[in-house]
């Protein structure tokens, strides 16, 4: 199945997005922050980037607009993991490349559904 | 797929939890002129992380109320509002309120929310009174198309993307992929190549393709919308229902639902349903009791080094295991130098172990800044907490066990210790007291200081007192330490008047008889004017004690060696005999009281004189006591076992421990030991210094 | 106790009744009876380390696989002549569950005697009176014609001073 970055400071979410993923068959890659997720995605390139917005170290625009500069993430589908209240934050993120987005507080299946449309 | 997300729970509060301590330190750090944005960042970061999680892991009430905190913070971070003592205030009772709510929940408990709710009305006045900008610039707000389109006879979607669409990772094919599922492929779509350039000026990375999708079933218009949710910026979608005619003019800003995506299992609709799923409630509360202490963070470098050393153990085991096999006399060294090799192994290993349960004293300290804010307003002071050695490592049960005496040193200094701003002035010192925690590591113990620079204590008030209590003879005299000593007696209390802060019923006493359950020591030394210190002594661990057995008849009894000052044999005449019962050792220029183990603890065995006795002295808060004991026997580390856990506490012992042949010896707690004995109330006649 | 409970001289049980086990030992020519889900294990009598200022009966403690367990001699407990230890004598390792936590101690008895079914409800509470012991008992059953003293073990493990 897919290989999917997720990316999240909290490790509760982390572990939530991670578990049902795998769950689902897909294989999953952690990361704690943007520096982190870039890091790794600077030597692999994934199927798909789930990335929370409010991060320490670099953020989940900063990341997205870096993810966007490597060859092998042009094209790559990069949902952000936002909250409703942050309506402008989803404006950025388009603008800064990601693809998509879901609305936090989300469930397992809604995950799982949401991921559907940008994967195969 | 069904999966629980009370597995998450816990992790969820550890995080929350920790993310309440940086809310709190961050705010109490803050700069109410020009607060640092990456500590506004961090302490945002914080209440959005919590509000995910708890939306996520149904906690509707923490989300909630997370949610205006975070709204205000969001304020503050992009500059709308500025930062003031009151929203300070505010937070910091937030971050209380938010920490209670959690341990509530955690303990499977419905939250009271009462303060929740007061505190939210705060906040919304706040927000809705002078906002600069519109609570929540939230375009999920936005009205919708309103005019309700009955796509009777289906739909004609137009679709006229950017050509930068495919730039975003947006894939036009799995939209399409998605709309045949939602009409059951009942639908044609044809192309418009009208954009396509010529063939030597194409980009391949950009998409010049124009659709026109024909839906031939009766489906809802937002869940064509759904579809395109995240290309709306990036695209021009027009949709047109069948039976009105593809001529007319379709309605150009298809506006879409910014809402969570619907999906048709309802099951989980976490922050907005009424009731958080009453089954993960339950899943959590029978973990939920225990949970205080029951885990331990470890970092991976300490992991990593017990790995590596039962690496080592099983080689060492494996060079063993060979030799065994063909062993004979010939091969005595080795054998001997593969168990030294092991011992030292096990040592290792041993030490590793120990220092998994080893953490930072900041876990500790990380309150004070808070306590030393709040007291200090309450008491119109003005004080500066400083503190170093933060990263000094101890014991998690004994950093769980300092936490309350040291809050109660602090409180004290604040409250009888620093003076009020007016006062220090007129004595010459600045305006704001200074208050130091210090940690360090020393021979073995963890030292904690808790340092001054108030008044300092009053010798002549502490002796008047102690006087008036019955604690000291009238007259008596006593050296500056034994009169700073006095404080720590039970029944003793200073304050003339019970503040609000002191007073609790809580004495220095237990602060002692705390420290001392902890194998510690509590020191204090002051100066008139100047201030004072406290320093307490712990062992690192209360796992493990150097030990020195000792016999008395056939029983073996193991002191701490961190007590023992010296042992001595002596002759008879060394000691004098005090008022007829109770003898006393003359030890260089002072007396030290004796005490016969075998009197105290009761043991059966032939009286032996003196000179064929050994005298072990001890030290312990302070004052010498010299024990008999038969014979001095080894020195070992001893694993400390409770005895209270299957039996009761036993006066004069802290615990016990397995000897190498398998037999259980006793520890002596030296200050419970000198207590039995009778010693202590002889340091206070004054007469214990040898003339 | 239950209204089904006139002493039954033949406790061989039907099998709708609901019973307990009870491990029973000798001592002074009497059989005593302990819930068997106490009892950990049956161990002889070795020297135990003497715990300073312990009431007499509190013979010291042991190592019983790493944790220090307190052995009672039952017959001093009860007042009862003392008698010397031999190779008869036997150690009896009770876990019980208490408000505090879960408390482990070793009980010096003369003798193991059997195992019996005791019908729940069946124990009966007379007789005893005021006697300092009625607390450490939970009553009396009739087994084969003759009588088991079953002991309430939470009292008998609580050491007062």
């Amino acid at each position: 199945m897919a290989k999917i970055l997720a990316v999240d400071d909290s490790a509760s979410m982390r572990q939530m997005v991670s578990f049902t993923l795998k769950g689902a068959g897909h294989d999953v890659v952690e990361a704690s922050d943007g520096t982190e997720a870039l890091k790794y995605a600077q030597g692999q390139s994934v199927d798909l980037v789930l990335s929370d917005v409010n991060m320490p170290n670099m953020n989940g625009i900063e990341l997205c607009r870096n993810l966007r500069q490597l060859p092998g993430y042009k094209f790559t589908p990069i949902l952000m993991l936002t909250t409703e209240s942050a309506g402008d934050k989803k404006m950025e993120g388009k603008s800064a490349g990601a693809t998509g987005w879901i609305v936090k507080p989300f469930n397992p299946d809604q995950l799982l559904t949401t991921i559907k449309k940008v994967l195969g | 797929m069904s999966i629980d997300l009370s597995q998450f729970h816990q992790v969820f509060f550890e995080e929350s939890y920790e993310g309440l301590d940086a809310m709190e330190q961050g705010l109490l750090d803050m700069d109410m002129v020009s607060p640092d944005a990456e500590v506004i960042n961090t302490i945002f970061r914080a209440a959005h992380s919590m509000k995910g999680g708890a939306g996520t892991f149904g906690f509707t009430q923490v989300a909630e109320f997370t949610h205006v905190l975070e709204t205000l913070l969001d304020q503050i971070r992009s500059g709308q509002r500025a930062m003031s003592q009151d929203i300070q205030n505010l937070l910091l009772k937030s971050v209380d309120c938010i920490r209670q709510l959690l341990q509530d929940l955690q303990a499977g408990n419905d939250p009271d929310l009462t303060e929740s709710t007061t505190l939210k009305g705060q906040f919304e006045e706040i927000l809705s009174g002078q906002s600069p900008v519109p609570a929540t610039a939230d375009k999920s707000d936005a009205p919708v198309d309103d005019k309700k389109e009955e796509g009777g006879g289906g739909w004609l979607v137009r679709f006229i993307p950017e050509v930068t669409l495919l730039q975003t990772g947006n894939e036009p094919a799995r939209m399409f992929r998605q709309l045949a599922d939602l009409c059951d492929n009942e639908m044609q779509v044809s192309l418009d190549t009208s954009r396509l350039p010529v063939f030597t000026s194409l980009n391949p990375e950009e998409c010049y393709l124009i659709w026109e999708i024909r839906i031939e079933k009766t489906i809802n218009k937002e869940d064509i919308e759904e579809v395109f949710e995240w290309v709306t910026d990036d695209a021009e979608i027009i949709i047109t229902p069948l039976d009105a005619g593809s001529a007319q003019a379709p309605v150009a800003e298809t506006k879409v639902t910014a809402e969570q995506p619907k999906i048709e299992d309802v099951q989980a609709k976490p922050a907005g349903a009424a009731n958080p799923v009453s089954t993960e409630k339950a899943a959590v509360k029978q973990p939920a009791k225990q949970q205080e202490s029951s885990s331990i963070r470890v970092s991976i470098d300490k992991v990593d080094s017990l790995i590596n050393m039962v690496g080592e153990l099983v080689i060492t085991q494996s060079m063993l295991g060979q030799l065994g096999q063909n062993f004979d006399i010939t091969r005595v060294q080795r054998l001997q130098e593969g168990l030294a090799q092991l011992e030292h192994n096990t040592r290792e290993l041993q030490e590793s172990v120990m220092k998994i349960r080893m953490m930072p004293i900041s876990f500790v300290f990380s309150r004070f800044p808070r306590l030393v804010r709040d007291v200090s307003i309450s008491l119109d002071k003005k004080i500066d907490l400083i503190m170093s050695g933060e990263n000094t490592e101890l014991d998690k049960t004994v950093m769980e066990k300092i936490g309350d005496p040291m809050v109660h040193l602090i409180r004290n200094s604040i409250d009888h210790g620093i003076e009020k701003p007016a006062d220090r002035v007129a004595a010459g010192k600045p305006e704001t007291g200074t208050v130091h925690l210090n940690a360090y590591h020393q021979s073995g113990n963890i030292v904690i200081e808790i340092k001054d620079d108030g008044a300092g204590l009053n010798t002549d008030r502490i002796l008047q007192k102690a006087t008036e209590k019955g604690l000291v003879a009238e007259g008596a005299n006593l050296t500056q330490e034994q009169i700073f000593d006095l404080i720590f007696q039970p029944g003793f209390s200073t304050a003339d008047v019970v503040s609000d802060l002191s007073g609790r019923g809580v004495g220095m006493d237990v602060v002692r008889r705390n420290i001392a359950s902890l194998n510690g020591s509590i020191e204090v030394s002051s100066e008139r004017g100047r201030g004072s210190r406290f320093v307490i002594r712990l062992p690192l661990t209360l796992a493990i004690l150097d030990g020195q057995l000792v016999k008395v008849g056939e029983e073996i009894y193991i002191f701490p060696l961190v007590s023992i000052v010296e042992s001595i044999q002596l002759d008879d005449r060394a000691i004098n005999n005090v008022g007829g019962h109770s003898d006393v050792l003359q030890l260089r220029d002072e007396y030290v009281p004796i005490v016969q183990l075998d009197d105290v603890f009761n043991i059966e065995k032939e009286k032996r004189s003196i000179a064929e006795s050994i005298i072990v002295v001890v030290e312990t808060d302070g004052e010498k006591i010299g024990v008999v004991v038969d014979e001095l026997m080894g020195q070992q580390q001893v694993v400390i076992k409770s005895l209270e856990e299957n039996y009761k506490r036993v006066d004069g012992i802290s615990g016990a421990t397995i000897l190498g042949d398998g037999t259980v010896a006793l520890i002596v707690d030296i200050s419970g030991l000198s207590k039995m004995s009778g010693t202590s109330a002889k340091i206070l006649d004054g007469s214990h210094k040898a003339a | 106790m239950s209204a089904v409970s006139e002493i039954n001289e033949h406790s061989n049980m039907e099998d709708d009744v609901l019973t307990e086990q009870y491990l029973t030992f000798i001592m002074a020519d009497e059989e005593y009876g302990v819930d068997i889900l106490a009892v950990q294990e049956i161990r002889g009598w070795e020297s135990a380390t003497p715990v300073p200022n312990s009431p007499r009966y509190i013979k010291g403690v042991i190592n019983l696989r790493g944790t220090i367990v307190p052995i009672m001699d039952l017959r001093q407990r009860f007042g009862l002549e003392i008698k010397e230890y031999g190779e008869e004598t036997v150690v009896v390792v009770l876990k019980i569950f208490t408000s505090t936590g879960a408390r482990t101690m070793g009980i010096i008895v003369d003798a193991i005697s059997d195992v019996y079914d005791v019908p729940i409800g069946d124990a009966k509470n007379r007789g005893l009176g005021d006697n300092q012991n009625s607390n450490f008992i939970k009553g009396l059953v009739t087994v084969k014609k003759h009588m088991v003293i079953l002991l309430e073990l939470e009292n008998l493990l609580t050491i007062d001073d």
